[in-house]
């Protein structure tokens, strides 16, 4: 049995009608029950390398494990195990928390009274109760967001992967959706999480890896990297591996 | 079956909150349905109950200019407002522009002078040709001058020609009458008596109109018997709008990119869909037959009367409905934003609308163009309600024309399943 949550063995991925491959020969490992964060700099390949995960970008070449099973093999079942949280607001915003929880429940796989039962959990958790039957499109950026967490999670996956989940909002957004996170991770569930609040991901993950060009180059425990690149902080480490120039020019 | 009820609600949920996208569906047809109905209706009336209004300007002082007056009259086509003779061409356009009238009539003053020539040339050389000789009819070289008929450019030119085929109908009416008077005084050397006249010239065979239906009642059919069906359809494909539009909503803002990371296939959400909004067809149908049938008549325009073969207006319903919606979501998942899919939908439907007989009927379709319109789903649903409402059929009698609907109904199918499978969706 292995304990790997994510393993990816040589994986590579090149965009149509792009030249360069995105990816050639990556491999990667995360482990259960981590709260690993993926960094790097805008374009570096931390969005491609998710949507390989989660199974929205088909890979020409390697492969990628969840929880040891192949996803090229199994599409559709192997979903199950995973949660994800996109950057954009995935979600219907006609729709309330509640019905678009309903709506997400039943085609992660969920029963009626499953379904009742985390909703009503998950809205009071991340402050939503109160407005649980108002439509979304009403919502602050804030609260956005919380739904967009909270679908993700209305299945318990043991995976949970997360794409700047908390981009564009304030404090208390910030601190309910992380301190839920790590709520979620001391139940079990992995964290995949890439973000650009350095501050934030110090406070939420324990394993960090850097990508930068397609490559990981840098991956242990956030202490480890610290000391070893005698950095005090992620972004001090960060400017330091991947430097100072934009790369979004 | 929980993941398609949930999902058939969410649907439900949206679209009822798009007011916009129920006003397009909902009120356009009954809209159309009535304004077409009304404007076909009046014009029919026009034609056969009211009567268009006409002005007359007789420079003729003789008989023949009074006769053809009296023709036009009773016609019963025409409110004939008389003009003085001294009137010029100027002021009767001047009296034309200001929408006095729509048409004008100008009789030359010659007119009586030179139609008695004229028949009395006709006479004799008929008398000629029996072997008859007469001397006392001189024949005389020179046509008639032409009757001029004025017109405002805002006459279509089907309705003009209705004008013009009564116009000549009087005309002839006074052209026989006087080479009768010529032929019978050629050969009785007196005057035709009044009676005889009346006698020879006011019994027209009647025509007798009957149309054909497969039922054997001779109803005939009305203006909303012609739209209704034909609104239906246009509105049940118009659907493109809402739907078409709401595919390629989900597709842009993100939700669809989480439906591909669940453990459920798309191909649950596009049955919802599909039930959804055939749904939501049926409801157009019935909104708008109930309309035609129970509400028209206090409006002032002709009853639809429903087909006696309801399970086959039912199943007629359904298919066209299917073919509606399936057209919509095929749009849906090949146009990148929305307005593509607003843009490309509504005008593909008003091509189709118009090669598949709803704005010209399909027999006056050039040849070239039948082909085409066998390729419109529209024409082939028209058909089936017109087999249904106009000609009296059974679901039977329109099984031609529901089998090549079911047909391209298919071929949408394949081609969004193909577009589903090329974005990788499915």
């Amino acid at each position: 049995m292995s304990h790997a949550a994510v393993r990816i063995n040589n994986l590579g991925f090149t965009y149509p009608r792009q030249p360069a491959p995105c990816f050639s020969n990556l491999s990667l490992e995360v482990l259960q029950g981590e709260r690993f964060g993926l960094f790097g700099p805008n374009g570096a390949g931390k969005t491609t390398l998710m949507n390989c995960m989660t199974g929205l970008l088909q890979f020409q070449q390697g492969s990628i494990q969840l929880l040891g099973h192949e996803i090229a093999h199994h599409k559709k079942s192997i979903n199950k195990l995973f949660g994800f949280v996109p950057q954009e607001f995935s979600f219907y915003q006609e729709l309330s928390p509640a019905e678009n929880l309903a709506f997400f429940g039943a085609w992660s796989g969920l029963q009626k009274q499953e379904i009742k039962y985390k909703t009503t959990e998950l809205l009071e958790v991340l402050g939503l109760a109160d407005v649980q039957n108002k439509k979304v499109q009403e919502f602050s950026g804030g609260m956005k967001r919380r739904v967009n967490l909270a679908i993700g999670v209305i299945h318990n996956p043991r995976i949970l992967f997360l794409d700047e989940p908390t981009v564009g909002v304030d404090v208390h957004s910030r601190h309910a959706i992380v301190n839920y996170l790590k709520k979620l991770n001391d139940g079990g569930t992995t964290l995949i999480y890439t973000s650009h609040q350095l501050s934030e991901a110090e406070g939420l993950c324990n394993i960090v890896a850097l990508i930068d060009d397609g490559k990981i180059i840098a991956h242990d425990t956030l202490n480890q990297l610290l000391i070893d690149h005698k950095e005090d902080g992620l972004e001090g480490l960060f400017i330091n591996l991947t430097g100072k120039s934009f790369r979004d020019s | 079956m929980f993941k398609l009820r949930s999902t058939i609600l969410k649907d439900i949920r949206i679209l009822t909150r798009d007011r916009l996208g129920l006003i397009f569906m909902f009120v356009m047809p009954i809209v159309l349905a009535v304004v077409i109905t009304a404007v076909q209706n009046s014009t029919f009336e026009m034609l056969n109950t009211n009567t268009v209004p006409m002005l007359l300007c007789n420079k003729d002082t003789g008989d023949a200019g009074k006769q053809l007056e009296s023709a036009i009259t009773k016609v019963g086509m025409f409110d004939l407002k008389q003009v003085t003779p001294n009137a010029t061409d100027k002021e009767i356009s001047n009296r034309m522009h200001a929408k006095d009238a729509v048409i004008a009539i100008i009789i030359p003053a010659d007119f009586t002078k030179k139609i008695k020539q004229k028949s009395n040339e006709t006479a004799a050389r008929a008398l000629k040709n029996f072997g008859m000789q007469t001397d006392s009819i001189k024949t005389e070289a020179g046509g008639i001058q032409p009757i001029t008929l004025l017109y405002h450019p805002v006459l279509q030119e089907s309705f003009r020609r209705s004008i013009q085929g009564a116009l000549r109908s009087a005309l002839q009416v006074v052209q026989n009458k006087e080479v009768l008077k010529s032929l019978y005084f050629s050969l009785n050397e007196k005057p035709m008596p009044d009676s005889l006249e009346k006698e020879l010239m006011g019994e027209q065979v009647a025509i007798h109109e009957i149309p054909v239906s497969r039922d054997g009642s001779r109803n005939i059919p009305n203006a909303s018997q012609h739209n209704v069906p034909a609104w239906t359809v246009f509105a049940m494909f118009f659907i493109v709008i809402s739907l078409g539009g709401s595919v390629v909503r989900e597709k842009l803002n993100g939700s669809f990119v989480r439906l591909k990371t669940l453990p459920t296939n798309y191909l649950v959400a596009l049955v919802s869909k599909q039930l959804t909004y055939l749904f939501v067809t049926f409801v157009q149908a019935a909104v708008v037959f109930s309309i035609g049938s129970w509400l028209f008549p206090s409006m002032g325009l002709p009853k639809l009367n429903l087909p006696a073969d309801i399970t086959g207006v039912l199943i007629v319903t359904l298919i066209c409905g299917w073919c509606a919606v399936s057209y919509a979501i095929m749009i849906g998942v090949f146009a990148k934003t929305q307005e593509q899919a607003n843009g490309i939908g509504a005008v593909s439907i008003v091509l189709m609308a118009a090669v598949g007989g709803l704005l010209v009927p399909s027999f006056a379709m050039p040849q070239s163009f039948q082909f085409v319109m066998k390729l419109s789903p529209l024409h082939w649903c028209l058909e089936a309600y017109y087999g249904l409402f106009l000609e009296g059929g059974k679901l039977k009698d329109v099984i031609l024309n529901i089998l090549p609907l079911l047909g391209i109904t298919f071929v949408i199918q394949l081609i969004t399943l193909y577009g589903l499978k090329r974005k990788n969706l499915i």
